[in-house]
Parts: structure tokens; sequence; C-alpha cells
């Protein structure tokens, strides 16, 4: 019924001797917003990048929008939105500016340039920030910001890696409002957090570990299938790396 | 096409948005061309002389005022002692010492061979010999000073000599300046080829927003280009401004065609950004990339033939540079504004320049990974 607009099988990513990603599967459905879970260096960002064209993978197949990973990286980069971790719009230009820049680079023109920078301003009530440049916005607005120039090209799938880092709540709950009103417009939205509440707002989560994935279903049969109230204590109970800590360290006396 | 318009517009915008860049790249050139051309010459002036007079005759003072005269000397020192003068050598307070013996102005009344004894203060090698040469000069004209007096005595011989007439070509008056001010242009150029595009690019890897780039669509010859254009604007508006200080401040000649001028400078500051962007791209940080750079230029400047004649170079290093367009535009810059060189006259550098141009440049897109 539904479509594939990301499909991994046995993708494997070395380092040299590191395996950052050991053997992963999965799908993910086209409109769906799928959450990608995981502790600090369990390999998530590795395979975001993977799965946009900035990595290639050692080995496995992985398709995203019907294209090939090793071949048709620059296919992909076409289809696809991203936001990485680290803020990477361009701090000395204006909102306005990073949004003509980007524009022209996915090839819109002048006139849908003109309107998208109209109707972003507007819907994130921006229109006094146009002229300003990226370095005085607070990050809050950045990222809402940069999350909109990840979609202006209307992509089939963005790649959201740790989007609400440091971002006070109310700003949170906006950007997952942008998020919602996203997958509406049937854009898949591929979203990595720390936050376990926003992990409650996805269609579906995978939770990794190690470079594995050890879980992989609606937050709700998650919930029951670990015997969980939140996802926060099912992501306890099979995130946490137990081999970096064989012996819990000792309480203060 | 319209996507290196939009890349080269925010280049632009990044570039005069930065005060101290914005500035620099008009200050560097007016500063530079100030004070190096008229500060680097190799013409011998003033060298410092030290003289032992055992003589103390009016020949000896003769020859010693006939020195005193030149542009080329100076006495500093007149000693009786052999040992201080060799210490006034030692500290650098002379360059040259001349020594008289005493009986220089008998046998030259007696018309007896007379003697003189020149030490010179060889560590720089090319102005010892010329320092040399430049006294042996000013000792042969007092010579012939000598001869000439004792011949008038004696009419009736007559004394053969061979009459040289010269002349000195492109630059007549032999000004240091304007052999050296096309070799300062192309340092201009070249600093700002070499160093401003390959840090813009590394700081782009630094800050991360070339991975914000690198996955979009654009294409890795859009982006390099894009990172090459203002630069080479950039470069040839710094090489405009160097001109018209020479003219302004040294009434350099130009002989040539500026228009074929800026051509070769286009030609060549797309070797050098070619060359700097394939070093950006294996540089993680500024730093890096300071070294590598800073290397290169050391390297390419100083073998292109700025100081230092070209043909006396070692026969491995003219190979070298056949890949050092440094060389190159020295050579065209000089010829094109002094001798007014025609294409024609140019088209073996030419050609040369176009080559690098297109192999650096390719080197730096193909270099260029958009996927890691």
């Amino acid at each position: 019924m539904e479509t594939h607009v990301i499909t991994v099988k046995n993708l494997v990513k070395k380092f040299g001797s590191f395996v950052a990603n050991d053997n992963l599967n999965f799908e993910v459905f086209g409109g769906e917003i799928f959450g990608f879970l995981g502790a600090n260096g369990a390999g998530k960002t590795t395979t975001i990048r993977i799965l946009s064209g900035l990595s290639k993978p050692t080995s496995g197949e992985v398709k995203v929008a019907g294209f090939d990973a090793y071949r048709q990286t620059e296919q992909i980069k076409k289809n696809i939105g991203y936001m990485c971790q680290k803020f990477s719009l361009y701090e000395d230009l204006t909102v306005k500016e990073n949004i003509i820049l980007y524009g022209g680079i996915y090839g819109l023109t002048k006139s849908l340039i003109k309107e998208r920078i109209a109707e972003l301003l507007a819907k994130l009530r921006f229109q006094e920030y146009e002229n300003r440049i990226i370095a005085d916005l607070p990050l809050g607005l950045r990222q809402k910001l940069a999350f909109s120039v990840a979609v202006l090209h209307e992509p089939k799938i963005v790649f959201l890696d740790e989007p609400t880092g440091g971002v006070d709540p109310i700003t949170r709950r906006q950007f997952w409002e942008m998020i919602y009103e996203t997958a509406a417009r049937g854009i898949t939205v591929f979203v990595t957090t720390h936050y376990m509440d926003e992990a409650e707002y996805c269609d579906r989560i995978s939770i990794m570990s190690e470079g594995k994935i050890v879980a992989l279903d609606t937050p709700e049969n998650l919930k029951k299938q670990y015997n969980a109230a939140t996802i926060e204590e099912v992501f306890i109970k099979i995130a946490r790396p137990v081999s970096l800590h064989p012996h819990p360290p000792a309480p203060f006396s | 096409m319209r996507t290196i318009l939009y890349l080269i517009r925010k280049e632009f915008i990044q570039i005069f948005r930065n005060k101290f860049i914005s500035k620099a790249i008009f200050a560097v050139p007016i500063v530079q061309m100030l004070i190096l051309v008229p500060a680097i010459t190799f013409e011998i002036k003033n060298v410092k002389l030290g003289i032992i007079d055992r003589d103390m005759t009016s020949e000896s003072r003769g020859l010693i005022s006939k020195l005193e005269g030149s542009t080329f000397f100076k006495v500093s020192f007149s000693t009786f002692s052999e040992s201080e003068a060799n210490s006034l050598l030692h500290r650098n307070k002379c360059s040259v010492i001349l020594q008289i013996p005493s009986g220089f102005g008998r046998d030259i009344g007696n018309a007896n061979p007379a003697k003189l004894l020149a030490t010179i203060d060889a560590i720089n090698a090319s102005t010892a010999p010329l320092s040399w040469a430049y006294l042996n000069g000013i000792i042969r004209d007092y010579n012939m000073d000598l001869i000439t007096e004792n011949i008038s005595t004696n009419p009736l011989v007559p004394l053969p000599q061979i009459q040289i007439t010269n002349r000195y070509w492109y630059n007549e008056m032999l000004n240091y300046k304007y052999y050296m001010l096309p070799g300062i242009l192309v340092i201009l150029v070249t600093a700002i080829g070499f160093l401003l595009a390959g840090l813009n690019m590394v700081r782009e890897k630094e800050i991360g927003t070339i991975e914000q780039i690198n996955v979009t669509p654009v294409r890795k010859y859009h982006f390099i280009i894009a990172k090459m254009v203002p630069f080479l604007l950039i470069g040839l508006i710094d090489l405009a401004l160097g001109l018209v200080i020479g003219k302004l401040a040294f009434n350099i000649p130009f002989e040539g065609s500026i228009l074929l001028m800026f051509f070769c400078a286009s030609l060549f500051l797309i070797a050098v950004l070619g060359l700097a962007l394939f070093i950006s791209t294996f540089s993680g940080t500024q730093q890096q990339y300071m070294f590598i750079a800073f290397f290169c230029m050391i390297i390419f400047i100083l073998m292109s033939g700025i100081f230092t004649p070209y043909e006396s170079m070692p026969v491995w290093a003219q190979d070298f540079n056949l890949i050092n367009p440094v060389a190159y535009l020295m050579r065209i810059n000089r010829m094109v504004m002094l001798k007014g060189s025609t294409i024609h006259d140019i088209s073996r550098e030419l050609y040369s320049l176009a080559v690098i141009a297109i192999c650096f440049s390719a080197l730096a897109v193909r270099r260029y990974r958009k996927t890691a």
C-alpha cells in the first residue's frame, strides 16, 4: 500500500576497523515521520550521511528516493533536503540572502524564490528579520529557518539531524508543528533526536545501539513490547551500550 | 549557469561584508608597491671602502680622491694598521680594503709597475665581484690618466685604443625600479590568488557550511568556478591599482598592450586559483592550508626569476619552472611592460600558462569531493 522512499539492506559502514553501521536493515514509507534514535556515538549521523549522499556505504544495498547510494548520489541530492546537527546556513548572509542562495542552487525560478521568501517570512513571522544576518538571530529562529530552507525545493525526503538540540521547549513545539505540516504535504521526514517526548510524535521509530538497530516499530507497539509507560523507558532499557559501563560507578560515600 | 551566478553573488556578499578583508584587498597593493618597489634593488652604491695608505704621496692621494669622487664607493676608514682594517671588515664596518704600499708613488715616477692590494668581503657572491669590477674600473681610469699624462710629454707616439659605444635598450637609464616593478606586481597577484580563495574554501570546511552545499545537487565545477571568479576579479583590480601606483609614484613605462597583460594575468590567476583550491581539498584547517600555501608560494616566487636571472639557474630548476606559473607571468610582465612585446613574442609563455591553468583547475575540480 505505502511506497518505500528509503530501503536499506545489510548496510555496513566501516571507518578503518571501526564499524559505525553494522548490518542495518530498514525501510521508510513515503510521507511518514521516521524517528531515528540512539545514544551518542550509536552511528545515527553516519547513517544519515550515507542516506543523503555525503558518504558512501562500505557494503549493503541502499536506495533513497529510488536512487542508488553508491552511484547516484547526485540524483539523491536533488530529491532530499538536509539539515545538519551543526547549524550550517551562512552566518554572514541575511535571512533573505540565504533563501535566495539555496533557492538558486536547487534551480527554483526567480519568481518562485521571491514567492517562497514572502511565504516563509509570513509563516515564521520573520518579516522583521528579513535583512538581518543569521549570526544575529536566536538559535530557535535559526533552526526553524534552516528547516524551511531544507524543504524550500519540496524534496521527497528531508533529513533532520538533531534539529532541536539546545532549543527552548516553546520553539521545539513550534518546530514539531512545522514537521507535521511538512509531512502532511507528503514530504517524508527522517529525524534524529535525543528528546524522548519528540520520539512519541513520530509515526515509527528505530533505536540504534552500537551501530545496530535494536528496535523498530511504532511508539505504541514498542511501549507495549517493552512493557514501558514512555519511550524514554524503552530507550533506557535497550539503547544503553552495556559494554561501555561494565561496572556502575561507585556511589559517593 | 544560473547556479554559478547565485554562488558568485554569495561569495561577493561575503567578501565585502567582511570589514577587514574588504579593506585589505585594496590597501595591500598600495602598501606593497610603495614599500617594495623602491626598497628592492641590486644597484651597487656607497660601498664602504677602507684604505691603508702607507705611501702618502701625491700619487696615492690622487687615487684616493678619484675613488671618493665615484658614487660607488664611500671611503669610510683610513688606517695604517692591517689588523685594524681586517677587524673593520670582520665587523661589517667596511666591505672593501685597499692597501697602497709604500713606494707606490715612487714606482709610478720610475715607470715601474706599481702595486696595490684589494681585499673584498665576498659573503655576497654577487656583489663582491661587482665591487671589484667597479674598483678595477676606477683604478684603470687612473692608470689611463697616468699614461696619457706621460704620452703628452712625448706626442710623437700614438696610443692605440678601441672605442666602444654601448646603448642600454628597454631601460636606458638602468633604472632598477623599472625592472622590479613588473615583478612586484606578479607577487601581488600571486598572493591574492594563492591565499584568499584557498582560505575561503577551507573556512567553509571549518564552519561546516560546505556540508550543506555538498548535500545539494550543485555541480563540483560550478562551486569551484564560483570560488575562483570573485578572486580573479579582485586580482585584476589589484593589478590595475598596482599599475596606477607604478605610473603615479614611479612613472613606470608601459610599452606593450595593457589588454594583453590583463589577459595573461587572468590565465595566471586561474592557474594559481586552481592550485590553491586543489591544495584546499586536502587541508582540513586554515592552519594546514596556510602552511602548504606559504611553502608553495615561496618556492614559486623565488624560482620565478624575480631576483635571479632565469638563465643562470641549474637545468633542473629551469625544468621545474615549466610548471611554475609565477615564472611565466614574471617574464611576460617584464617583456610586455618594458619591451612592448606582442602576443607573438610571448606565445610560448601564453600557451604554457593556458595549459597550466586548465590542468590545475581540472585537478581542483577532480579532487573536490562532494561524497566522501
